[in-house]
């Protein structure tokens, strides 16, 4: 179980790249980060996912 | 003469910097955007809310318009959330920009200065290229210079509330004290008049958003506002006339008919 943009989850994901293909964004531009610390593209594949992680995937969008 | 303005070693001709945030549509964002002629627009991150490809049609558009993008942490209320996002937002915009707002007060979107200059320290230290949005309080901007920030972006008056410079007498005071640092005048500017007034004081430029989103016709807006800020560098240049207290005729006297002598 983890939590994904503050929302419960369950994933068969091993890592944050495996949860961003299970969930859609493979080729998306999105930011990341696992409980606080950002995870860059490139780490994205080493990144492990642990119980209760919480992930955060951002797009981007407007802003002032 | 080319007039332009150099944030980071990066030399731009319009001093009008443009938030993307609540337009209409995404083809008047666009349009308004050109009609600006604004060469950076502010774009943030946020969690998608309406299906993974919000954020791809609104990166699209971004990127075609081949303008530069300043990320922000707008809504980061602690120096961690933002250098968090800050983080993020450059691993995805692919910049070192970032417009640092450290909000701290709900209703006045005042920033929290101590939480800005920490994460600014952190950031530049990180190196990022820091934009703080900051107060108009001299000693929060040379404690944000002392950290390594090279443009400082002190408020008009408070975020969307349009109410132009509120301390006109604050912000000449940055602009004495900061002869040759970038100053952007960021947040409550309402008017066209505002941002003409913010650069006949000497401010490099202006940051708006709601002035032109909100506006009823935001593509007319933009323009105005780019002529506006056009205005009042020209103006500033050529150098302002004194304010009296008295009337002086500006018709000579001289050789006035019917006088006695």
């Amino acid at each position: 179980m983890i939590i994904v943009n503050g929302e419960t989850m369950e994933t068969k994901a091993q890592t944050v790249a495996e949860l961003l293909d299970e969930l859609g964004y493979e080729d998306m531009p999105v930011a990341t980060a696992r409980n606080m610390t950002v995870v860059r593209k490139r780490e994205r594949a080493e990144t492990k996912l642990n119980d209760g992680d919480r992930i955060e995937i951002l797009v981007p969008m407007q802003g002032g | 003469m080319k007039d332009g303005v150099t944030f980071y070693g990066e030399t731009v001709s319009s001093r009008l910097l443009l938030g993307t945030a609540q337009y209409p549509s995404p083809a008047i964002l666009s349009d308004a955007i050109k009609a600006s002629r604004s060469e950076i627009v502010t774009v943030s991150l946020r969690r998608e809310s309406t299906g993974a490809k919000g954020g791809r049609a609104f990166w699209d558009l971004i990127k075609a318009l081949n303008v530069r993008v300043l990320p922000n942490t707008a809504g980061c209320h602690s120096a961690k959330e933002a250098i968090t996002t800050a983080e993020m937002a450059r691993d995805v915009f692919d910049t070192d920009w970032i417009k640092l707002e450290v909000i701290g007060h709900a209703d006045t979107l005042q920033p929290d200065v101590f939480g800005l200059v920490d994460a600014a320290r952190e950031l530049v230290a990180q190196g990022f290229k820091v934009f703080p949005y900051t107060t108009d309080d001299l000693v929060v901007g040379e404690k944000l210079l002392s950290v390594g920030c090279e443009v400082l972006m002190p408020w008009g008056a408070p975020i969307g509330s349009g109410k132009g410079l509120n301390n006109v007498f604050a912000l000449k005071t940055m602009r004495a004290h900061f002869p040759n640092v970038p100053l952007v005048v960021d947040a409550g500017i309402g008017l066209p008049s505002h941002a003409a007034a913010a650069l006949e004081l000497g401010y490099d430029a202006v940051l708006l958003n709601t002035a032109v989103a909100k506006a009823g016709d935001p593509v007319a807006m933009a323009k105005a506002f780019a002529l506006a800020v056009e205005a009042g560098r020209l103006s500033y240049h050529a150098g302002a006339m004194e304010a009296r207290d008295m009337a002086v005729p500006s018709t000579p006297v001289l050789g006035l008919a019917f006088s006695e002598s």
